[in-house]
């Protein structure tokens, strides 16, 4: 059997988002200008659309390490959520093929009143993790963490650099096909920030394909091999990293 | 450009077998969610247990005392009643915040969104296994004995469970879209706890208007089908026949509307 390739191809793709104002997202309204005889349309009704992305086509194959750069509001997010499967494109059309998982809010699904182990096990399967695939990786996650008996302790007890060491451990257990991050994980303490670096190295290294959204250059430069720079909500430049990254950051 | 309806359909099933092959993610968030409330209390979950019992036992005092109905036999009515009025009523609630409630994962996660409303049910039905306890407690109190009539409960709570479904799928598609229509239920459902019998008897209604006031309620169905097994009644065949009929008709257009907005939910929220 031939692995099945993991690729993602957007083809002219554009996003937008209604804005309901509070006039437009009420039935109330809905039925009271029905009722009034249509004289308000839905254009007064105030249905404003804005544009999150505007024909973005672009093909990314297995072995891309893709950075996103842009200013605030160029897109990115959106283009993430793309990416990974959440928006589906207003027009044009995203083929995903690849399992897709995002490392952008690692501590989601987490209950701080829960012990360690307890949402390791919450956030394995928040992360799309079988049942059976925690059970095989559980000790080398707890391990991980280096909390000891910690884990046993609510989530809430720990300090700040427990937590995201918890959460790190855990998120970063799963290697997908396809991966999509927005900015570098950075996690607190020295000791294990090296092992936490060695760690994303490796995931980044096993995975097919590497989205990540980021504002360092150096970054960027170390782990990408492209770069789409987004503005607007269009690809303003795409192309190998040592040409993208100098016209973007000047 | 509309999809096509066959194209919307495969669209609400693709979501839906996904999320039941996945069903351990809703078993996992939903008993999350009730440790989740009771995580530092000495008793736990089973404060729900203790907060029906009593609510079981002052309804049942007053309502019994009021329609003059001996205690042995309005007592495990109302129990029964209120328990499974509890389970429909807040699972109908909660199911217009299925999928607003859950932003935070929709947004980032990629999940079949039917888990959210799968999770929101078990949420109720924990909640439910947790409530039923007080039956068995309250027959011993009255000194009645359960019958084999019990044992049709359980395909009652399957159609009833079944049909609770596909209102939430509505509500929470209609929900994440329109913001007031949470509203709009929670008044609704409240006075559909009046219309229908849970907190007095089918035979204390008057001649004439009984039967139209309880044929033309689909919740007098949906509950009596479990309801009245617990009691040591057959269910009627019109019962059971509306559920049915509910169930088909109600998932047709479940699916249809699901198909046609799933991918709109992400950008609602």
């Amino acid at each position: 059997m031939i692995p099945a390739m993991a690729s993602i191809i957007l083809a002219g793709v554009s996003v937008e988002f209604p804005v309901f104002n509070a006039a437009s997202r009420s039935l109330k309204n809905r039925v009271l200008s029905v009722a009034t005889g249509g004289a308000i349309d839905r254009r007064v009704d105030g249905h404003v659309i804005v544009r999150g992305l505007e024909d973005v086509s672009f093909a990314v194959n297995e072995g891309d390490r893709i950075g996103l750069i842009g200013h605030n509001g160029s897109g990115k997010t959106t283009l993430l959520r793309v990416l990974s499967g959440i928006y589906k494109p207003t027009s044009g059309s995203a083929t995903i093929h690849g399992e897709c998982v995002s490392l952008i809010n690692i501590s989601l699904g987490i209950d701080p009143e829960a012990t360690g182990r307890e949402n390791i096990r919450l956030r394995a399967a928040m992360m799309g993790m079988r049942p059976n695939e925690l059970r095989e990786q559980f000790d080398d996650i707890a391990e991980f963490t280096g909390l000891g008996d910690f884990l046993d302790m609510p989530f809430r007890t720990y300090s700040s650099g427990m937590q995201l060491r918890l959460a790190f451990s855990t998120s970063t257990a799963i290697r997908p096909e396809i991966l999509v991050m927005d900015e570098w994980l950075s996690t607190g303490d020295e000791d294990f920030k090296h092992k936490a670096d060695r760690r994303l190295r490796e995931i980044v290294e096993t995975t097919k394909i590497l989205v990540l959204a980021s504002h360092s250059r150096e970054l960027l430069r170390k782990n990408c091999n492209r770069i789409l720079w987004m503005e607007h909500g269009r690809v303003r430049m795409d192309g190998p990293t040592n040409e993208v990254l100098p016209a973007y950051f000047g | 450009m509309l999809p096509t309806k066959t194209g919307v359909l495969a669209e609400a099933f693709a979501d839906i077998s996904a999320a039941l092959k996945k069903h351990h993610l809703a078993t996992t968030f939903s008993w999350q969610d009730v440790a989740q409330r009771y995580r530092r209390s000495r008793v736990g979950a089973f404060w729900l247990t203790i907060n029906m019992g009593v609510l079981i036992g002052a309804l049942g005092f007053v309502f019994g005392t009021l329609f003059r109905t001996p205690m042995q036999e309005f007592l495990p009515y109302i129990c029964v009643s209120l328990i499974f009025w509890g389970y429909i009523s807040s699972s109908i609630n909660e199911g217009c915040m299925a999928f607003i409630g859950a932003e935070g994962i929709i947004l980032q996660v990629r999940m079949p969104l039917f888990t959210h409303v799968l999770r929101t049910l078990y949420r109720n039905a924990i909640i439910l296994g947790h409530n039923i306890l007080i039956y068995p407690l309250v027959l011993l109190a009255v000194g009645r004995m359960p019958t084999w009539d019990v044992l049709l409960a359980l395909p009652g709570f399957v159609i009833l469970s079944l049909n609770l479904l596909w209102i939430m799928l509505i509500l929470g598609v209609l929900c994440a879209r329109y913001r007031d229509m949470t509203q709009v239920m929670q008044n609704l459902l409240q006075v559909i706890l009046y219309l229908t019998p849970i907190m007095w008897m089918p035979r204390t209604l008057p001649e004439g208007i009984s039967r139209l006031l309880l044929d033309l309620n689909p919740f007098y169905h949906l509950i009596s089908v479990v309801r009245d097994p617990l009691l040591g009644e057959l269910p009627s065949a019109t019962s059971w026949m509306a559920c049915i009929v509910f169930a088909i008709v109600g998932w047709t257009v479940a699916l249809l509307l699901f198909g046609r907005y799933r991918h709109r939910i992400p950008y609602w929220l």
